[in-house]
Protein backbone atom coordinates (compact mmCIF):
# COMPACT_ATOMS: atom_id res chain seq x y z
CA UNK A 1 0.00 0.00 0.00
CA UNK A 2 1.27 3.22 -1.03
CA UNK A 3 2.54 5.96 2.07
CA UNK A 4 2.29 9.56 2.01
CA UNK A 5 5.56 11.72 1.39
CA UNK A 6 6.04 15.37 3.54
CA UNK A 7 9.04 17.65 2.47
CA UNK A 8 10.10 19.99 4.15
CA UNK A 9 12.44 22.88 3.78
CA UNK A 10 14.38 20.65 0.99
CA UNK A 11 17.61 22.28 -0.58
CA UNK A 12 19.88 20.47 -2.51
CA UNK A 13 23.09 21.62 -4.12
CA UNK A 14 25.40 20.84 -6.32
CA UNK A 15 29.13 22.11 -5.24
CA UNK A 16 28.67 25.60 -5.13
CA UNK A 17 25.10 25.94 -6.92
CA UNK A 18 22.22 25.58 -5.09
CA UNK A 19 19.55 23.24 -6.75
CA UNK A 20 16.21 23.29 -5.13
CA UNK A 21 15.72 25.76 -2.68
CA UNK A 22 13.16 25.35 0.13
CA UNK A 23 10.60 22.91 -1.08
CA UNK A 24 7.97 22.15 0.92
CA UNK A 25 5.37 19.64 -0.63
CA UNK A 26 2.92 17.24 0.89
CA UNK A 27 2.70 14.03 -1.49
CA UNK A 28 -0.92 12.16 -0.85
CA UNK A 29 -0.71 8.50 -0.93
CA UNK A 30 -2.03 6.02 -3.45
CA UNK A 31 -2.36 9.02 -5.95
CA UNK A 32 0.07 10.49 -8.93
CA UNK A 33 1.50 13.21 -8.39
CA UNK A 34 3.16 15.22 -10.93
CA UNK A 35 6.03 17.61 -11.21
CA UNK A 36 6.48 19.86 -14.08
CA UNK A 37 8.39 22.73 -14.87
CA UNK A 38 11.00 24.04 -18.04
CA UNK A 39 14.02 22.45 -18.49
CA UNK A 40 16.58 22.58 -15.48
CA UNK A 41 14.30 24.09 -13.25
CA UNK A 42 15.15 21.08 -10.45
CA UNK A 43 12.56 18.41 -11.66
CA UNK A 44 14.89 15.39 -11.53
CA UNK A 45 16.83 16.44 -8.51
CA UNK A 46 13.67 16.85 -6.87
CA UNK A 47 12.57 13.46 -7.12
CA UNK A 48 15.89 12.20 -6.40
CA UNK A 49 16.45 13.33 -2.89
CA UNK A 50 12.93 11.48 -2.08
CA UNK A 51 15.24 8.41 -2.65
CA UNK A 52 18.54 9.83 -1.69
CA UNK A 53 19.85 9.16 -5.26
CA UNK A 54 21.20 12.88 -4.97
CA UNK A 55 24.00 12.13 -3.01
CA UNK A 56 25.32 9.31 -5.07
CA UNK A 57 26.59 12.09 -7.31
CA UNK A 58 30.17 13.40 -6.40
CA UNK A 59 30.38 16.83 -4.01
CA UNK A 60 26.33 17.12 -3.69
CA UNK A 61 24.65 17.93 -0.68
CA UNK A 62 21.12 17.99 0.62
CA UNK A 63 19.79 19.88 3.59
CA UNK A 64 15.72 19.64 5.12
CA UNK A 65 13.15 17.05 6.10
CA UNK A 66 11.42 14.31 3.95
CA UNK A 67 9.39 11.77 5.81
CA UNK A 68 7.83 8.80 4.13
CA UNK A 69 5.38 7.43 5.94
CA UNK A 70 6.82 6.77 9.22
CA UNK A 71 10.31 6.67 7.68
CA UNK A 72 12.56 9.97 8.32
CA UNK A 73 14.69 9.64 4.66
CA UNK A 74 17.12 11.91 6.70
CA UNK A 75 17.35 10.91 9.60
CA UNK A 76 20.41 10.08 11.19
CA UNK A 77 19.61 6.57 12.00
CA UNK A 78 18.19 5.54 8.37
CA UNK A 79 20.63 4.19 5.89
CA UNK A 80 20.30 5.25 2.19
CA UNK A 81 20.32 1.67 1.23
CA UNK A 82 17.05 1.04 3.54
CA UNK A 83 15.45 3.96 1.94
CA UNK A 84 15.93 3.01 -1.88
CA UNK A 85 14.21 -0.94 -0.99
CA UNK A 86 11.18 0.93 -0.40
CA UNK A 87 10.95 3.53 -2.79
CA UNK A 88 11.19 2.35 -6.83
CA UNK A 89 12.56 4.16 -9.40
CA UNK A 90 12.30 4.57 -12.71
CA UNK A 91 14.50 6.52 -14.79
CA UNK A 92 14.50 8.70 -17.88
CA UNK A 93 16.37 6.59 -20.07
CA UNK A 94 15.44 2.66 -19.84
CA UNK A 95 18.78 1.29 -17.76
CA UNK A 96 18.21 -2.50 -17.94
CA UNK A 97 21.08 -4.48 -16.66
CA UNK A 98 22.08 -5.84 -20.15
CA UNK A 99 24.14 -9.15 -19.31
CA UNK A 100 20.82 -10.52 -17.51
CA UNK A 101 18.28 -12.46 -18.43
CA UNK A 102 14.87 -10.66 -18.66
CA UNK A 103 14.00 -12.82 -15.51
CA UNK A 104 16.71 -11.96 -13.61
CA UNK A 105 15.98 -8.27 -14.23
CA UNK A 106 13.18 -8.43 -12.41
CA UNK A 107 14.58 -10.44 -9.99
CA UNK A 108 17.57 -8.60 -9.35
CA UNK A 109 16.37 -6.47 -6.22
CA UNK A 110 14.90 -9.30 -4.61
CA UNK A 111 17.84 -11.29 -4.89
CA UNK A 112 19.76 -8.76 -3.38
CA UNK A 113 17.23 -8.51 -0.60
CA UNK A 114 18.60 -12.20 0.00
CA UNK A 115 15.36 -13.75 -1.65
CA UNK A 116 15.97 -17.41 -2.59
CA UNK A 117 12.65 -19.38 -2.64
CA UNK A 118 12.66 -20.44 -6.41
CA UNK A 119 8.52 -20.88 -6.27
CA UNK A 120 7.97 -17.57 -4.78
CA UNK A 121 10.63 -15.85 -6.90
CA UNK A 122 8.67 -17.29 -10.14
CA UNK A 123 5.73 -15.93 -8.93
CA UNK A 124 6.49 -12.67 -8.02
CA UNK A 125 8.46 -12.01 -11.39
CA UNK A 126 5.33 -13.29 -13.29
CA UNK A 127 2.97 -10.48 -11.31
CA UNK A 128 5.75 -7.92 -11.73
CA UNK A 129 5.88 -8.27 -15.59
CA UNK A 130 1.70 -8.55 -15.67
CA UNK A 131 1.54 -5.92 -14.04
CA UNK A 132 3.99 -3.76 -15.94
CA UNK A 133 1.68 -5.08 -19.14
CA UNK A 134 5.10 -7.02 -20.29
CA UNK A 135 4.33 -10.20 -19.47
CA UNK A 136 2.42 -11.62 -22.65
CA UNK A 137 5.24 -10.39 -24.46
CA UNK A 138 8.21 -11.86 -23.57
CA UNK A 139 6.45 -14.95 -21.36
CA UNK A 140 8.40 -17.09 -23.77
CA UNK A 141 11.84 -15.91 -23.50
CA UNK A 142 12.11 -14.98 -19.85
CA UNK A 143 15.66 -16.89 -19.64
CA UNK A 144 16.92 -16.92 -22.34
CA UNK A 145 16.90 -13.22 -24.15
CA UNK A 146 18.67 -10.75 -22.27
CA UNK A 147 16.87 -7.16 -21.07
CA UNK A 148 19.03 -5.39 -23.42
CA UNK A 149 17.22 -7.20 -26.18
CA UNK A 150 14.04 -5.99 -26.13
CA UNK A 151 12.38 -2.89 -27.58
CA UNK A 152 12.45 0.69 -26.00
CA UNK A 153 9.64 0.50 -24.44
CA UNK A 154 9.55 -3.21 -23.71
CA UNK A 155 12.70 -1.67 -21.75
CA UNK A 156 11.30 0.61 -20.09
CA UNK A 157 8.05 -1.28 -19.05
CA UNK A 158 10.95 -4.03 -17.40
CA UNK A 159 12.16 -1.35 -15.47
CA UNK A 160 9.11 -0.65 -13.80
CA UNK A 161 8.54 -4.35 -13.10
CA UNK A 162 11.96 -4.76 -11.50
CA UNK A 163 11.09 -1.40 -9.50
CA UNK A 164 7.75 -2.81 -8.45
CA UNK A 165 8.93 -6.69 -7.97
CA UNK A 166 10.60 -5.41 -4.50
CA UNK A 167 7.19 -4.24 -3.64
CA UNK A 168 7.91 -0.18 -2.56
CA UNK A 169 5.98 1.97 -1.01
CA UNK A 170 6.52 4.55 -3.72
CA UNK A 171 7.52 4.85 -6.78
CA UNK A 172 9.66 7.82 -8.76
CA UNK A 173 9.23 8.04 -12.59
CA UNK A 174 11.40 10.49 -14.14
CA UNK A 175 10.24 11.47 -17.27
CA UNK A 176 9.70 7.57 -17.86
CA UNK A 177 7.96 8.07 -21.43
CA UNK A 178 9.94 10.90 -22.79
CA UNK A 179 12.08 8.09 -25.23
CA UNK A 180 9.41 6.55 -26.26
CA UNK A 181 6.50 6.49 -29.29
CA UNK A 182 3.05 7.04 -28.61
CA UNK A 183 2.37 3.77 -27.96
CA UNK A 184 4.74 3.34 -25.61
CA UNK A 185 3.52 5.75 -24.56
CA UNK A 186 0.13 4.86 -24.25
CA UNK A 187 0.76 1.99 -22.33
CA UNK A 188 3.25 3.44 -19.80
CA UNK A 189 0.07 5.70 -18.64
CA UNK A 190 -2.41 3.23 -18.70
CA UNK A 191 -0.17 1.46 -16.22
CA UNK A 192 0.14 4.46 -14.21
CA UNK A 193 -3.56 5.05 -13.80
CA UNK A 194 -3.64 1.31 -12.38
CA UNK A 195 -0.48 1.32 -10.30
CA UNK A 196 -1.81 4.63 -8.68
CA UNK A 197 -4.64 2.63 -6.92
CA UNK A 198 -1.83 0.92 -4.63
CA UNK A 199 1.22 3.08 -4.83
CA UNK A 200 2.26 6.42 -4.45
CA UNK A 201 3.32 7.72 -7.61
CA UNK A 202 5.61 10.99 -8.47
CA UNK A 203 6.06 11.45 -12.16
CA UNK A 204 8.42 14.25 -13.58
CA UNK A 205 7.36 14.99 -17.05
CA UNK A 206 7.16 17.49 -19.91
CA UNK A 207 4.45 16.72 -21.17
CA UNK A 208 1.30 19.03 -19.94
CA UNK A 209 -0.89 16.58 -21.57
CA UNK A 210 0.45 13.44 -19.74
CA UNK A 211 0.32 15.03 -16.36
CA UNK A 212 -3.77 15.85 -17.08
CA UNK A 213 -4.16 12.75 -17.98
CA UNK A 214 -2.33 10.80 -14.49
CA UNK A 215 -1.81 13.17 -12.00
CA UNK A 216 -4.52 14.30 -9.33
CA UNK A 217 -1.73 17.04 -7.90
CA UNK A 218 0.82 18.64 -10.37
CA UNK A 219 3.51 20.55 -8.81
CA UNK A 220 5.17 23.43 -10.73
CA UNK A 221 9.18 24.10 -10.39
CA UNK A 222 10.72 26.97 -12.03
CA UNK A 223 14.60 28.17 -10.96
CA UNK A 224 15.25 25.21 -8.38
CA UNK A 225 11.46 26.77 -6.70
CA UNK A 226 8.11 25.16 -5.75
CA UNK A 227 5.71 27.77 -7.02
CA UNK A 228 3.11 26.20 -7.32
CA UNK A 229 1.15 23.12 -5.93
CA UNK A 230 -2.14 21.83 -6.17
CA UNK A 231 -4.95 19.68 -7.79
CA UNK A 232 -3.75 19.24 -11.55
CA UNK A 233 -7.68 20.53 -12.67
CA UNK A 234 -6.70 23.57 -10.64
CA UNK A 235 -2.58 23.64 -12.13
CA UNK A 236 -4.05 23.71 -15.76
CA UNK A 237 -7.56 25.61 -15.28
CA UNK A 238 -6.85 28.21 -12.94
CA UNK A 239 -3.71 28.72 -11.49
CA UNK A 240 -3.01 31.35 -8.89
CA UNK A 241 0.81 32.08 -9.88
CA UNK A 242 0.98 33.79 -13.14
CA UNK A 243 4.14 32.26 -13.70
CA UNK A 244 2.25 29.04 -13.90
CA UNK A 245 0.04 30.59 -15.99
CA UNK A 246 2.52 31.82 -18.16
CA UNK A 247 4.33 28.36 -18.31
CA UNK A 248 1.25 26.23 -18.85
CA UNK A 249 0.08 28.35 -21.75
CA UNK A 250 3.25 27.94 -23.26
CA UNK A 251 4.50 31.63 -22.90
CA UNK A 252 8.10 30.10 -21.73
CA UNK A 253 9.81 27.46 -20.77
CA UNK B 1 37.14 26.83 -55.14
CA UNK B 2 39.57 24.16 -53.68
CA UNK B 3 39.61 22.16 -57.34
CA UNK B 4 43.43 21.46 -56.74
CA UNK B 5 43.00 19.23 -53.48
CA UNK B 6 42.26 16.40 -55.48
CA UNK B 7 45.50 15.17 -55.81
CA UNK B 8 47.12 15.44 -52.52
CA UNK B 9 43.89 13.72 -51.12
CA UNK B 10 44.74 11.01 -53.56
CA UNK B 11 48.78 10.78 -52.50
CA UNK B 12 47.63 10.94 -49.01
CA UNK B 13 45.14 8.15 -49.30
CA UNK B 14 47.73 5.93 -50.79
CA UNK B 15 50.40 6.57 -48.61
CA UNK B 16 48.11 5.28 -45.77
CA UNK B 17 46.99 2.39 -47.21
CA UNK B 18 51.07 1.38 -47.84
CA UNK B 19 51.74 2.03 -44.29
CA UNK B 20 48.77 -0.21 -42.97
CA UNK B 21 49.85 -2.49 -45.49
CA UNK B 22 53.50 -2.50 -44.81
CA UNK B 23 52.54 -3.92 -40.68
CA UNK B 24 51.00 -6.97 -42.55
CA UNK B 25 53.46 -7.47 -44.56
CA UNK B 26 55.98 -7.12 -41.61
CA UNK B 27 54.04 -9.67 -40.27
CA UNK B 28 53.83 -12.03 -43.11
CA UNK B 29 57.79 -11.63 -43.25
CA UNK B 30 58.27 -12.71 -39.72
CA UNK B 31 56.05 -15.58 -39.73
CA UNK B 32 57.94 -17.04 -43.50
CA UNK B 33 61.47 -16.20 -41.96
CA UNK B 34 60.60 -18.44 -39.11
CA UNK B 35 58.65 -21.32 -40.80
CA UNK B 36 61.63 -21.21 -43.13
CA UNK B 37 64.49 -21.34 -40.85
CA UNK B 38 62.83 -24.46 -38.50
CA UNK B 39 62.11 -26.91 -41.68
CA UNK B 40 65.18 -28.33 -40.41
CA UNK B 41 63.64 -29.11 -36.80
CA UNK B 42 60.49 -29.02 -38.21
CA UNK B 43 61.19 -32.08 -40.87
CA UNK B 44 63.16 -33.94 -38.21
CA UNK B 45 61.10 -33.68 -34.85
CA UNK B 46 57.52 -33.45 -36.41
CA UNK B 47 54.70 -32.76 -33.40
CA UNK B 48 57.31 -35.04 -30.97
CA UNK B 49 59.13 -31.58 -30.94
CA UNK B 50 56.43 -30.33 -29.07
CA UNK B 51 56.25 -33.36 -26.50
CA UNK B 52 59.17 -34.45 -25.97
CA UNK B 53 61.25 -33.58 -23.21
CA UNK B 54 64.93 -33.88 -24.00
CA UNK B 55 66.83 -31.09 -25.02
CA UNK B 56 70.30 -31.98 -25.60
CA UNK B 57 72.19 -30.20 -27.89
CA UNK B 58 75.51 -32.55 -27.72
CA UNK B 59 73.54 -35.32 -29.21
CA UNK B 60 71.49 -33.77 -31.16
CA UNK B 61 67.71 -34.18 -29.27
CA UNK B 62 65.86 -31.41 -28.98
CA UNK B 63 62.44 -31.62 -27.68
CA UNK B 64 60.37 -28.54 -26.58
CA UNK B 65 57.80 -29.34 -23.74
CA UNK B 66 60.11 -27.95 -20.56
CA UNK B 67 59.81 -24.67 -21.75
CA UNK B 68 56.25 -24.90 -23.19
CA UNK B 69 55.77 -26.23 -19.49
CA UNK B 70 57.67 -23.75 -17.65
CA UNK B 71 56.16 -20.58 -20.32
CA UNK B 72 52.47 -21.78 -19.34
CA UNK B 73 53.30 -22.54 -15.23
CA UNK B 74 55.05 -18.94 -14.79
CA UNK B 75 52.35 -17.51 -16.82
CA UNK B 76 49.89 -18.56 -15.07
CA UNK B 77 51.47 -18.47 -11.40
CA UNK B 78 51.71 -14.61 -12.69
CA UNK B 79 47.75 -14.17 -13.72
CA UNK B 80 46.95 -15.69 -10.31
CA UNK B 81 48.68 -13.38 -8.43
CA UNK B 82 48.19 -10.42 -10.62
CA UNK B 83 44.29 -10.26 -11.99
CA UNK B 84 43.07 -9.78 -8.74
CA UNK B 85 45.36 -6.92 -8.05
CA UNK B 86 44.78 -5.86 -11.02
CA UNK B 87 40.83 -5.95 -11.03
CA UNK B 88 41.61 -4.85 -7.41
CA UNK B 89 43.38 -1.56 -8.47
CA UNK B 90 40.99 -0.41 -11.26
CA UNK B 91 37.92 -1.15 -9.16
CA UNK B 92 39.77 0.80 -6.33
CA UNK B 93 40.79 3.60 -8.93
CA UNK B 94 37.17 3.90 -10.39
CA UNK B 95 34.82 3.27 -8.15
CA UNK B 96 35.66 4.07 -4.45
CA UNK B 97 39.06 6.80 -4.99
CA UNK B 98 38.79 10.55 -3.45
CA UNK B 99 38.99 12.46 -7.27
CA UNK B 100 42.16 13.90 -6.01
CA UNK B 101 43.96 10.63 -5.76
CA UNK B 102 42.48 9.41 -9.13
CA UNK B 103 45.32 10.82 -10.83
CA UNK B 104 48.20 10.15 -9.18
CA UNK B 105 47.43 6.53 -9.04
CA UNK B 106 46.21 5.48 -12.38
CA UNK B 107 49.78 7.67 -13.50
CA UNK B 108 51.93 5.31 -10.89
CA UNK B 109 50.38 2.63 -12.36
CA UNK B 110 50.82 3.07 -15.69
CA UNK B 111 54.60 3.68 -14.95
CA UNK B 112 55.13 0.90 -13.62
CA UNK B 113 54.52 -0.77 -17.09
CA UNK B 114 57.11 1.97 -18.51
CA UNK B 115 59.81 0.15 -16.44
CA UNK B 116 62.61 -1.79 -18.74
CA UNK B 117 62.14 -5.46 -17.81
CA UNK B 118 65.56 -5.40 -17.21
CA UNK B 119 65.59 -3.13 -14.42
CA UNK B 120 62.68 -5.42 -12.82
CA UNK B 121 65.05 -8.52 -13.15
CA UNK B 122 67.84 -6.80 -11.30
CA UNK B 123 65.16 -5.63 -8.23
CA UNK B 124 63.70 -9.17 -8.45
CA UNK B 125 67.59 -10.86 -7.75
CA UNK B 126 68.64 -7.89 -5.63
CA UNK B 127 65.26 -7.83 -3.92
CA UNK B 128 62.58 -10.38 -4.22
CA UNK B 129 64.92 -13.49 -4.36
CA UNK B 130 66.59 -13.04 -0.74
CA UNK B 131 63.01 -12.76 0.36
CA UNK B 132 61.86 -15.35 -1.07
CA UNK B 133 64.62 -17.85 -0.03
CA UNK B 134 64.91 -16.26 3.60
CA UNK B 135 61.17 -15.98 4.61
CA UNK B 136 58.73 -16.63 1.84
CA UNK B 137 59.20 -20.17 0.65
CA UNK B 138 60.19 -21.64 3.94
CA UNK B 139 56.81 -20.68 5.12
CA UNK B 140 55.23 -21.96 1.92
CA UNK B 141 57.33 -25.25 2.35
CA UNK B 142 55.58 -25.47 6.07
CA UNK B 143 52.29 -24.49 5.16
CA UNK B 144 51.50 -25.90 1.69
CA UNK B 145 54.26 -29.06 1.43
CA UNK B 146 51.56 -31.19 1.35
CA UNK B 147 50.55 -29.74 -2.09
CA UNK B 148 53.38 -30.66 -3.48
CA UNK B 149 53.77 -27.11 -5.09
CA UNK B 150 56.28 -26.21 -2.51
CA UNK B 151 59.09 -28.80 -2.49
CA UNK B 152 62.77 -28.98 -2.49
CA UNK B 153 65.36 -26.99 -1.32
CA UNK B 154 64.47 -22.91 -1.35
CA UNK B 155 66.64 -21.18 -3.82
CA UNK B 156 64.86 -18.24 -4.31
CA UNK B 157 65.03 -18.56 -7.78
CA UNK B 158 62.67 -20.56 -10.02
CA UNK B 159 59.24 -20.86 -11.37
CA UNK B 160 58.10 -19.13 -8.29
CA UNK B 161 60.03 -15.78 -8.87
CA UNK B 162 59.46 -15.72 -12.29
CA UNK B 163 56.09 -15.53 -11.83
CA UNK B 164 55.97 -12.68 -9.64
CA UNK B 165 58.27 -10.81 -11.21
CA UNK B 166 55.66 -11.47 -13.96
CA UNK B 167 52.93 -10.49 -12.35
CA UNK B 168 54.16 -7.37 -11.37
CA UNK B 169 54.69 -6.27 -15.00
CA UNK B 170 51.20 -8.00 -16.08
CA UNK B 171 49.68 -5.71 -13.22
CA UNK B 172 49.34 -2.27 -15.04
CA UNK B 173 48.70 -3.81 -18.43
CA UNK B 174 45.48 -5.48 -16.69
CA UNK B 175 44.56 -2.44 -14.86
CA UNK B 176 44.95 0.24 -16.87
CA UNK B 177 42.61 -1.99 -20.02
CA UNK B 178 40.51 -2.98 -16.78
CA UNK B 179 39.84 0.64 -15.82
CA UNK B 180 39.00 1.44 -19.46
CA UNK B 181 36.32 -1.39 -19.21
CA UNK B 182 34.99 -0.03 -15.62
CA UNK B 183 34.58 3.34 -17.16
CA UNK B 184 32.62 2.62 -20.06
CA UNK B 185 30.23 1.24 -17.96
CA UNK B 186 27.32 3.53 -18.30
CA UNK B 187 26.42 5.64 -15.13
CA UNK B 188 22.72 4.55 -15.87
CA UNK B 189 23.71 1.17 -14.93
CA UNK B 190 25.18 2.30 -11.23
CA UNK B 191 22.18 4.11 -10.91
CA UNK B 192 19.68 1.26 -11.40
CA UNK B 193 21.76 -1.05 -8.99
CA UNK B 194 21.68 2.07 -6.63
CA UNK B 195 17.84 2.59 -7.03
CA UNK B 196 17.12 -1.09 -6.10
CA UNK B 197 18.69 -0.85 -2.62
CA UNK B 198 21.96 -2.15 -3.29
CA UNK B 199 24.89 -1.61 -0.59
CA UNK B 200 28.27 -0.50 -2.78
CA UNK B 201 29.94 -3.72 -3.18
CA UNK B 202 26.52 -5.13 -4.58
CA UNK B 203 26.28 -2.00 -6.66
CA UNK B 204 29.91 -3.09 -7.75
CA UNK B 205 28.63 -6.56 -8.70
CA UNK B 206 25.63 -5.79 -10.26
CA UNK B 207 25.73 -3.02 -11.77
CA UNK B 208 29.29 -2.90 -12.65
CA UNK B 209 31.23 -5.91 -12.90
CA UNK B 210 28.81 -7.82 -14.59
CA UNK B 211 28.40 -5.75 -17.29
CA UNK B 212 31.84 -5.45 -17.92
CA UNK B 213 33.14 -9.25 -17.31
CA UNK B 214 33.69 -9.49 -21.30
CA UNK B 215 36.28 -6.70 -21.53
CA UNK B 216 38.13 -7.73 -18.09
CA UNK B 217 38.68 -11.02 -19.65
CA UNK B 218 39.94 -9.30 -22.48
CA UNK B 219 42.12 -7.31 -20.40
CA UNK B 220 43.73 -10.33 -18.19
CA UNK B 221 43.90 -12.12 -21.79
CA UNK B 222 46.44 -9.22 -22.76
CA UNK B 223 48.43 -9.44 -19.93
CA UNK B 224 48.84 -13.23 -20.65
CA UNK B 225 50.25 -12.47 -23.78
CA UNK B 226 52.96 -9.96 -22.15
CA UNK B 227 53.40 -12.40 -19.57
CA UNK B 228 53.77 -15.39 -22.30
CA UNK B 229 56.36 -13.29 -24.10
CA UNK B 230 58.69 -11.46 -21.93
CA UNK B 231 62.31 -12.73 -22.11
CA UNK B 232 64.55 -10.44 -19.89
CA UNK B 233 63.31 -10.65 -16.25
CA UNK B 234 62.12 -14.42 -16.84
CA UNK B 235 65.47 -15.06 -17.80
CA UNK B 236 67.33 -13.70 -14.66
CA UNK B 237 65.24 -15.50 -12.07
CA UNK B 238 63.60 -18.34 -13.15
CA UNK B 239 67.07 -20.73 -13.27
CA UNK B 240 66.94 -21.72 -16.86
CA UNK B 241 66.97 -25.11 -16.35
CA UNK B 242 65.43 -27.29 -19.27
CA UNK B 243 63.43 -29.50 -16.72
CA UNK B 244 59.51 -30.33 -15.57
CA UNK B 245 59.15 -30.18 -12.26
CA UNK B 246 55.84 -30.10 -9.86
CA UNK B 247 57.38 -27.77 -7.39
CA UNK B 248 57.03 -24.24 -8.18
CA UNK B 249 60.52 -23.60 -5.88
CA UNK B 250 62.44 -25.63 -8.29
CA UNK B 251 64.21 -23.75 -11.42
CA UNK B 252 62.62 -23.82 -14.77
CA UNK B 253 62.88 -22.53 -17.93
CA UNK B 254 60.32 -20.60 -20.47
CA UNK B 255 60.06 -20.14 -24.34
CA UNK B 256 61.47 -16.77 -24.72
CA UNK B 257 64.37 -16.90 -22.26
CA UNK B 258 65.40 -20.47 -23.95
CA UNK B 259 66.00 -18.29 -27.11
CA UNK B 260 67.69 -15.37 -25.80
CA UNK B 261 70.13 -17.74 -23.89
CA UNK B 262 71.07 -19.94 -26.38
CA UNK B 263 70.95 -18.54 -30.14
CA UNK B 264 74.62 -16.89 -29.54
CA UNK B 265 76.14 -20.24 -29.00
CA UNK B 266 73.81 -22.64 -31.18
CA UNK B 267 76.25 -24.31 -33.09
CA UNK B 268 74.55 -26.84 -35.10
CA UNK B 269 71.89 -26.21 -37.63
CA UNK B 270 70.00 -28.31 -36.18
CA UNK B 271 70.29 -26.80 -32.85
CA UNK B 272 69.81 -23.08 -34.54
CA UNK B 273 66.35 -24.61 -36.47
CA UNK B 274 64.93 -26.16 -33.25
CA UNK B 275 65.55 -22.95 -31.46
CA UNK B 276 63.30 -21.24 -34.31
CA UNK B 277 60.72 -23.36 -34.14
CA UNK B 278 60.12 -22.28 -30.50
CA UNK B 279 60.08 -19.21 -31.52
CA UNK B 280 57.32 -19.91 -34.27
CA UNK B 281 55.37 -21.76 -31.63
CA UNK B 282 55.54 -18.05 -29.04
CA UNK B 283 55.07 -16.29 -32.13
CA UNK B 284 51.73 -17.56 -33.11
CA UNK B 285 50.84 -18.52 -29.24
CA UNK B 286 51.26 -14.48 -28.83
CA UNK B 287 49.49 -13.06 -32.02
CA UNK B 288 46.26 -15.71 -31.32
CA UNK B 289 46.16 -14.37 -27.69
CA UNK B 290 46.38 -10.72 -28.15
CA UNK B 291 44.01 -10.79 -31.16
CA UNK B 292 41.13 -12.67 -29.00
CA UNK B 293 41.70 -9.92 -26.01
CA UNK B 294 41.81 -7.13 -28.37
CA UNK B 295 38.52 -8.57 -29.80
CA UNK B 296 37.12 -8.86 -26.78
CA UNK B 297 38.39 -5.30 -25.22
CA UNK B 298 37.17 -3.57 -28.12
CA UNK B 299 33.56 -5.09 -27.93
CA UNK B 300 33.14 -3.43 -24.64
CA UNK B 301 34.13 -0.28 -25.45
CA UNK B 302 32.48 0.10 -28.46
CA UNK B 303 29.59 -0.41 -26.27
CA UNK B 304 28.62 -3.68 -27.87
CA UNK B 305 28.06 -6.15 -24.56
CA UNK B 306 29.25 -9.85 -25.72
CA UNK B 307 25.29 -10.26 -25.56
CA UNK B 308 25.28 -12.95 -22.41
CA UNK B 309 23.09 -15.32 -21.86
CA UNK B 310 20.74 -16.48 -18.51
CA UNK B 311 23.01 -18.87 -16.62
N1 LIG C 1 25.49 16.42 -12.34
C1 LIG C 1 25.29 17.74 -12.19
N2 LIG C 1 26.31 18.54 -11.83
C2 LIG C 1 26.14 19.85 -11.67
N3 LIG C 1 24.97 20.47 -11.82
C3 LIG C 1 23.91 19.75 -12.19
C4 LIG C 1 24.01 18.34 -12.39
N4 LIG C 1 22.79 17.86 -12.73
C5 LIG C 1 21.99 18.93 -12.76
N5 LIG C 1 22.62 20.08 -12.43
C6 LIG C 1 22.04 21.42 -12.33
O1 LIG C 1 20.99 21.39 -11.40
C7 LIG C 1 19.85 22.08 -11.90
C8 LIG C 1 18.64 21.18 -11.85
O2 LIG C 1 18.84 20.09 -12.72
P1 LIG C 1 17.77 18.94 -12.91
O3 LIG C 1 18.42 17.84 -13.63
O4 LIG C 1 17.13 18.64 -11.62
O5 LIG C 1 16.72 19.66 -13.88
P2 LIG C 1 15.41 19.09 -14.53
O6 LIG C 1 14.29 19.96 -14.10
O7 LIG C 1 15.29 17.63 -14.26
O8 LIG C 1 15.68 19.34 -16.07
P3 LIG C 1 15.25 18.44 -17.32
O9 LIG C 1 13.83 18.75 -17.56
O10 LIG C 1 16.10 18.98 -18.42
O11 LIG C 1 15.52 17.02 -16.98
C9 LIG C 1 20.19 22.53 -13.30
O12 LIG C 1 20.42 23.91 -13.26
C10 LIG C 1 21.46 21.82 -13.65
O13 LIG C 1 22.32 22.68 -14.34
MG1 LIG D 1 15.45 15.84 -15.48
Amino acid sequence: MGVGIEVESLNAWFGATQALQDIGMRIAPNHATAIIGPSGCGKSTFVRCLNRMHETLPETRVTGKVRIGEMEVYGDGTPAVLVRRQVGMVFQKPNPFPAMSIYDNVAAGLKLNGFRDRRKLDEIVERSLRMAALWDEVKDALKKKSGASLSGGQQQRLCIARALAVEPNVLLMDEPASALDPISTGKIEDLIFQLKENYTIVIVTHNMQQAARVAEFTGFFLLGRLIEFAKTEKIFTNPSDKRTEDYITGRFG
Amino acid sequence: MRTGSRLPDETFRYAMIACGLSVAVVLGLILYELVVNSSLSLHQFGWRFFISQTWDPVKDQFGALPFIYGTIVSSIVALVLAVPLGVGVALFITEMCPQRLRGILSFSTELLAAIPSVIYGLWAIFVLVPILRLYIEPGLMRYFGWTGLFEGPPYGIGMLAAGIVLAIMVVPIISSLTREVLSAVPRNQREAALALGSTRWEMIRIGVLRNARAGILGAVILGLGRALGETMAVTMVIGNRPEIAKSLLAPGYTMASVIANEFTEATGRLYLSALVEIGLALFLVTIVVNALARLLVWSVTRGLPARVHAQ
